[in-house]
């Protein structure tokens, strides 16, 4: 979706912020909320890929100001009720049901260095043909779809080269929807600055961007 | 936490991992390692899980990292233009200013700009390579020694390595 969150190549938003010794949560209920995320998404109900599209979907106004872990509340309290594992009345009533058996945590304080390098789990380990080859050239396609993906606008139509296969990783298009996980190579595409900007980007300077082998055609 | 979705004690378990122990000094002692043992800096460079699972931060089958090392010629900077990725594993949660607004949009069309705010004048020569983290790949620097550190014990460079370096957004200074 070209959506407020695609911003990669605007130029309007202001100078950088930056606080000196920035607390981790500045505030407790956002170390809460984070820790919800993780230990809710622990039950495997929905992916990462999800949960970023329920950020997208957020209203421009709303996505440029309202706080980082405010969006990632609702996007968590949208799952929690899409995805069947608490209902829309549980979360008016902070009270579970009447009946409701009560469930064991799949993430429990034992579990969470082992469970943390594997967080994302996006890499499959399958056999799939890569499209393209590490010195290729290649266009990223011109697509501009209403759902989820991972192909930022500002790439959309331009020429790189392939710098690196990563492996095959989920496609975040087809994941975020639960339509499947069409596994495939995902490249380290390097585009030359002046192709995505023109002549105003220093001639050796470019951007690395990672894409799955369905953004790509041979050029 | 009634219906047992979660519990409490992994919410206060998880909040204090990222608040006292998984943070940028994580991603500090693996660019001190690959600063004094060459072996390691190669493995580090040709396959980043491998030679941080050493440490213990990211597994050898997990999720995966990729380091980008910069030299007098080359500099490197990472960002998330779409959302927030960070490599967690070896600097913690992002602070604020890497996902917000103006950093995400002109890291890529004005890197060198974006790294002037930060207090870097690079070289018209330098060559700049930004890394946009659309995929399930997390980046991280590996900066330049500094000048000056050449006695140092591998503990020692540690304490001179920041967030920002590993980021791209500075260079680690020469100790005063």
């Amino acid at each position: 979706m070209n959506g407020i969150h695609d911003m990669g190549g605007m130029q309007d938003m202001g100078p950088i912020e930056r606080e000196k010794n920035e607390p981790v949560f500045p505030e407790k209920w956002e170390g809460r909320v984070f820790a919800m995320f993780l230990a809710a998404g622990a039950w495997h109900r929905w992916n990462l890929d999800a949960f970023r599209y329920t950020r997208e979907v957020l209203s421009p106004v709303d996505y440029l100001t309202v706080s980082y872990y405010e969006q990632w509340h609702s996007g968590l309290v949208h799952l929690l009720v899409s995805r069947g594992l608490v209902t829309t009345e549980e979360i008016e009533s902070g009270k579970p049901a009447a009946g409701t058996v009560k469930a064991t945590p799949p993430l429990t304080p034992d579990k969470i260095p082992a469970a943390l390098p594997n967080r994302i789990h996006a890499q499959r380990d399958v056999k799939v043909t890569p499209r393209f080859q590490v010195g290729q050239r290649v266009r990223a396609h011109n697509i501009n779809p209403v759902g989820h993906t991972r192909l930022p606008r500002y790439a959309r139509g331009k020429y790189g080269t392939i710098y690196k296969d990563h492996g095959v990783f989920v496609l975040p298009d087809t994941n975020a929807k639960f339509a499947g996980e069409n596994p495939q190579h995902v490249y380290s595409v390097r585009f030359m600055a002046r192709e995505l900007w023109g002549a105003q980007a220093a001639e050796k300077d470019s951007v690395h961007i990672d894409m799955w082998d369905d953004y790509l055609e041979s050029a | 936490m009634e219906k047992g979705i979660v519990d409490r004690a992994t919410l206060d378990a998880l909040v204090d991992t990222y608040e006292t122990k998984i943070g940028p000094r994580n991603g500090a002692r693996v660019v001190a390692r690959a600063w004094v043992d060459p072996a390691f800096k190669a493995r580090l460079l040709a396959d980043a899980n491998d030679a941080i699972s050493d440490f213990g931060f990211v597994s050898k089958q997990g999720d995966r990292m990729m380091v980008v090392e910069n030299t007098p010629e080359v500099h490197h900077l990472i960002v998330c233009t779409l959302c927030s990725c960070y490599p967690w594993s070896v600097l913690g949660l992002p602070p604020v200013w890497y996902k917000s607004a103006p950093y995400r949009s002109r890291a890529v069309i004005d890197p060198r700009g974006v790294l002037r705010e930060f207090g870097l004048n690079l070289p018209h020569d330098v060559e700049v390579r930004v890394w946009d983290s659309t995929a399930e790949l997390r980046y991280m620097v590996l900066p330049e020694r500094p000048p000056g550190t050449e006695g140092m014990s591998e503990e020692q460079l540690a304490e001179l390595v920041t967030r920002d370096a590993m980021v791209g957004v500075a260079k680690v200074e020469a100790p005063k």
